[in-house]
């Protein structure tokens, strides 16, 4: 059993509490939360130790692991104090407002031989690893254009109430919402390293931005459009949607399905000419415990896999993220003048 | 519980295997009319139980059942709360926030003079109102049985907080003198964690389908547990959100001992009456075969 602590529960975190609560692996030993309405819930009806200061729980339960979940602008710090303490970190996305810290903590965690995992879940959806593994087979030939695309409601009116309206500390749909997409351009296509024509817009927030359209050019050279919007109620939800164009077919994924369209038959991969889909149903892994999406769970248990078998590559490293968090100032600072 | 229970993802743009048809769906029932006029074929059919998210568009629909004649006998079966709706609002005003926004009205002055010290004192209190909150847009209606959504019954029964899980037990017993019920992707353990709790013979709400889509721990597990009957059982996602070919999808689950009601959602009168013609004639197979054993 791994001895797992878990710092803020908020939306994320506390869906993570689950998923660690229910495994088996895991014997969930403290949570830490800033908010005694949420610890006063903890103490009440839970059989976790209750601590609303970080470094007591980690000085004080002999953990193995850590769950970091709490506002981006904490992340620093505790990533840092549980590594040097010889922790096994998970921490939620965005990893760093500050990349070159987040980079010195790569290094750290790696120095320090210590699992390190960064919330990025769409790596664990099924949908996602199947477009990945088609476009290393090559199905659609040379890619040469992608649209990356996030939209769901979550500003829908003027209103600025918790630390997600606050540009310092990590608000805004460029943290929110684009790292996600960008972190699966990443994972799918390869690095982003340039951006242009950056439009930062907001739409309802006074102070940070609502939406973000942008071009981005890879690592192979490779260009294509990030087009994301937290505004935007015509989704029920967040989606996630990737389109790669490639001179010998398109691939186009999302959370639910994968469409295919290849220009020739390609038996290998077992593929019709034109187009083929792909469900959820039949992509998604099955998992022992599922809330929200199997991915959620799946992600743990690559954590936990990863501790057990001292692995410390992983594939969504603290250096992956890093990436991310690099992308988002350089759109910040190609988009400063077009708010 | 009715063999045939009808189902309300496809009014509200939920769709498992495809966003796409899920905006579809969604803009095909725009209206409350759409929604109702569907309600009317499923009334016609002869099914009397439809299960239904706490969605606000529940409120307008709500108002045109009472109305109608054809729905005396009608039952609603309630699931709370529909997640998204505070899940967006926590993001967009914090905990604390939501819980004074979704609130009914009466509550909001004890809120003020009490704040968090009020609410801090009993949560399965503040989850009583929230019930009530959320109840009344089906004033009226007959809801039998009142379910909370696999989201909350899953995130409490990770979080090990089983003491809500029986809190909602007591208080729709009590209060609406119904049967409480519970939805979960996580059927074998839900069932566990409610046994040792003291609670017997729930009725549960699980996905169910011959390809074992979200059918946590696996489908081998949870034939076992089914056929065990120690559970009053909802098959749901029969259809594996349409990756299954419908007569294999009815099978299955009709076959099967240990399941007390088909759960189904379909827009169009032609696939409602081929899945109850379905179901109904595999019912017909099994009864057959019980008799001659």
């Amino acid at each position: 059993m791994i001895r797992t602590g878990i710092i803020g529960l908020g939306k994320m975190g506390i869906s993570h509490c689950a998923i660690l609560g229910a495994h088996q692996d895991i014997n969930l030993v403290a949570v830490c939360d800033a908010s005694s309405l949420v610890l006063e819930a903890f103490k009440k009806h839970s059989k976790y130790q209750c601590f609303s200061d970080y470094k007591r729980m980690i000085d004080s339960t002999e953990l193995d692991a850590i769950v970091i979940a709490s506002p981006t602008r904490f992340h620093d710090e505790m990533v840092s104090y549980a590594l040097e303490k010889g922790l096994h970190v998970f921490c939620e996305k965005p990893f760093s407002l500050e990349y070159a810290k987040g980079k010195e903590l790569a290094k750290r965690a790696k120095q320090l031989n210590l699992v390190n995992q960064v919330g990025y879940h769409n790596r664990f959806i099924g949908t996602f690893i199947e477009m990945k593994r088609l476009l290393k087979g090559g199905v659609i030939g040379p890619v040469y254009h992608f649209l990356a695309e996030s939209y769901g409601p979550v500003v829908l009116k003027e209103s600025n109430s918790t630390w997600r309206s606050k540009p310092a500390e990590g608000g805004g749909c460029l943290y929110d919402y684009a790292s996600h997409t960008i972190d699966l351009v990443n994972f799918l296509l390869g690095r982003p390293v340039k951006v242009s024509g950056t439009q930062l817009k907001m739409v309802f927030s006074k102070n940070v931005e609502d939406a973000v359209y942008a071009t981005l050019t890879l690592e192979s050279g490779i260009s294509g459009q990030l087009s994301v919007n937290w505004s935007d109620e015509t989704h029920r939800k967040m989606n996630t949607r990737i389109t790669a164009i490639g001179k010998r077919g398109q691939l186009i994924a999302d959370a639910t399905e994968l469409k295919i369209y290849v220009t020739a038959e390609n038996s290998t991969l077992n593929l019709e000419k034109g187009w083929t889909i792909k469900n959820i149903t039949e992509l998604a892994g099955n998992v022992n415990f599922y809330l929200r999406g199997e991915e959620y769970s799946a992600q743990i248990d690559y954590f936990i896999n990863a501790i057990k078998s001292k692995s410390v590559e992983n594939k969504s490293s603290f250096e992956n993220a890093c990436q991310t968090d690099q992308l988002i100032s350089m759109l910040q600072a190609d988009g400063a003048g077009n708010y | 519980m009715d063999r045939v229970i009808f189902g309300d993802n496809q009014f509200f743009g939920i769709n498992h295997s495809s966003d796409e048809k899920a905006r579809a769906q969604a803009i095909k029932f725009k209206t409350n009319e759409a929604v109702k006029a569907v309600l009317d074929i499923v009334v016609e059919e002869g099914i009397n139980t439809f299960m239904c998210t706490t969605h606000d568009r529940m409120i307008g629909i709500g108002e045109m059942i009472r109305r109608d004649k054809r729905y005396l006998d009608f039952k609603i079966y309630p699931c709370m709360p529909y997640a998204h709706k505070y899940a967006n609002a926590v993001t967009e005003l914090g905990i604390m926030g939501t819980i004074k926004h979704y609130l009914p009205g009466n509550i909001i002055s004890t809120l003020t003079k009490g704040g968090l010290a009020f609410v801090k004192k009993d949560f399965i209190s503040m989850m009583e109102l929230m019930v009530d909150a959320e109840m009344k847009m089906f004033r009226e209606i007959s809801t039998p049985v009142i379910f909370i959504q696999n989201v909350i019954t899953d995130l409490l029964l990770g979080l090990g907080m089983t003491d809500f899980l029986v809190g909602f037990h007591n208080y729709i017993r009590e209060r609406y003198n119904a049967e409480p019920g519970y939805i979960t992707m996580n059927l074998p353990l839900l069932l566990d964690t409610l046994e040792k709790a003291g609670i017997e013979n729930p009725i549960i709400c699980a996905s169910i389908n011959k390809a074992g889509f979200r059918m946590s721990g696996g489908k081998a597990n949870y034939e076992k547990v089914i056929a065990q009957k120690r559970c009053r059982l909802i098959a749901m996602q029969i259809f594996a959100a349409g990756t299954i070919p419908y007569k294999e999808a009815i099978e299955y689950v009709c076959e099967m001992d240990g399941i007390e009601s088909v759960l189904f959602g379909a827009s169009s009168r032609v696939n409602i009456k081929n899945s109850i013609e379905t179901i109904k004639t595999y019912n017909r197979v099994r009864e057959e075969r019980a008799a001659i054993e």
